[in-house]
C-alpha cells in the first residue's frame, strides 16, 4: 500500500515537473521571439533611414521587402505601412536638405506638380497595366540609369 | 522648355511612384542626366515632391485600413536618427561621389528586381 502510494506520488510529481518545464520553456521562447522582433525592427529602421536620407528616396524599395520577409507582412499592408514609416523619415531628411540650402526653389514647384499629377494617374493605371511588364521596364531603366551615373 | 521637361519628368516619376515602385529612383537620374541638376539638389527635390504625394496616398491607405501601426514607432524612432545622419552625409559629400554611390545602388536595385521576377517565374513554372 505504502509503496503504491509512493509511486503515485512520484508520478504526480514528475508530471508536475514536466508541466512546469513546458510553461517555463514557452515563456522563454515568447520572450526571445519578442526581443528578436524588436531587434529586427530597430535594425530595419536604421537601414531604411540611412538609405532614405543618403539617397534622397528609395526607402520604400528596401522597406517593403524587409517588412515582407522579416516581419511577415502581406504585400498590400507592407506597402501601406512602409509609406507611413518613410513619411516621417523623409520629412526629417527634407528639413536637413532645405537647411543646407542645396535645393533650387522654382524647379521644386514644377517637379512637385508633375509628381502629384503622375502619382494620381499611376494609382489609377495600376489596375489596368500588367504588373510584371511594368516592373521589368522599371528594372531595365534603373540599370541603364545606374550605369550612366556610375560611368 | 526646361519647365515643361521638369513637369514631364515629375509626371513619369509620379506614375511609377503611384504604382508603388519607388518613382523617386527614376526621377533623380532623369533630373541629373537630362537637366544637369546636381545630385544633391535632385535628391532634395525628390524628397519634397514625394512627401507631397505620399500625403495623399497615406490618406487613402489609412481609409482602407491597410496601415499597421502596431510597434511601428520602433522602426520610425531608430530610422529618424539614421535619416538625419544619412542626409547630413549626403549634403557634405562631394556631388560626384554621391552620384556614383547612387548609381551603384540603382544597379543593385535593378538587378535585384529582375532576379526576383525570374525567381517568381520559376516558381510558377514548377506549379
Amino acid at each position: 500500500m505504502k509503496i503504491k502510494n509512493n509511486m503515485l506520488y512520484m508520478k504526480k510529481q514528475s508530471k508536475l515537473n514536466q508541466n512546469f518545464q513546458k510553461i517555463y520553456d514557452n515563456a522563454r521562447k515568447k520572450l526571445t521571439k519578442k526581443q528578436k522582433n524588436n531587434i529586427i525592427m530597430i535594425t530595419c529602421g536604421c537601414f531604411v533611414g540611412l538609405i532614405n536620407g543618403l539617397l534622397g528616396g528609395g526607402g520604400g524599395l528596401i522597406c517593403v521587402p524587409l517588412l515582407e520577409k522579416f516581419l511577415h507582412f502581406e504585400k498590400k499592408k507592407a506597402h501601406a505601412t512602409s509609406i507611413s514609416i518613410i513619411f516621417p523619415l523623409s520629412l526629417i531628411s527634407a528639413f536637413v536638405y532645405v537647411f543646407s540650402g542645396n535645393i533650387p526653389s522654382l524647379p521644386l514647384v514644377f517637379v512637385t506638380l508633375g509628381v502629384v499629377c503622375g502619382g494620381v494617374s499611376g494609382a489609377l493605371l495600376l489596375k489596368v497595366l500588367p504588373e510584371k511588364v511594368v516592373s521589368i521596364v522599371f528594372a531595365c531603366i534603373m540599370i541603364v540609369a545606374g550605369l550612366r551615373l556610375v560611368l | 522648355m526646361s519647365v515643361s521637361l521638369q513637369i514631364l519628368f515629375g509626371l513619369i516619376g509620379g506614375i511609377f511612384g503611384g504604382m508603388g515602385m519607388g518613382g523617386g529612383t527614376l526621377l533623380i537620374p532623369l533630373l541629373v542626366i537630362f537637366l544637369n541638376f546636381s545630385q544633391t539638389a535632385s535628391q532634395g527635390i525628390n524628397l519634397i515632391a514625394f512627401l507631397t504625394m505620399s500625403l495623399f496616398s497615406l490618406f487613402i491607405h489609412f481609409k482602407n485600413g491597410l496601415v499597421v501601426l502596431e510597434g511601428i514607432y520602433k522602426i520610425i524612432l531608430s530610422g529618424i536618427v539614421f535619416a538625419v545622419m544619412g542626409s547630413l552625409l549626403a549634403n557634405f559629400l562631394p556631388t560626384s561621389i554621391l552620384r556614383k554611390i547612387y548609381g551603384v545602388c540603382l544597379l543593385v536595385f535593378g538587378l535585384y528586381t529582375i532576379f526576383e521576377i525570374l525567381k517568381k517565374q520559376r516558381k510558377n513554372a514548377k506549379k
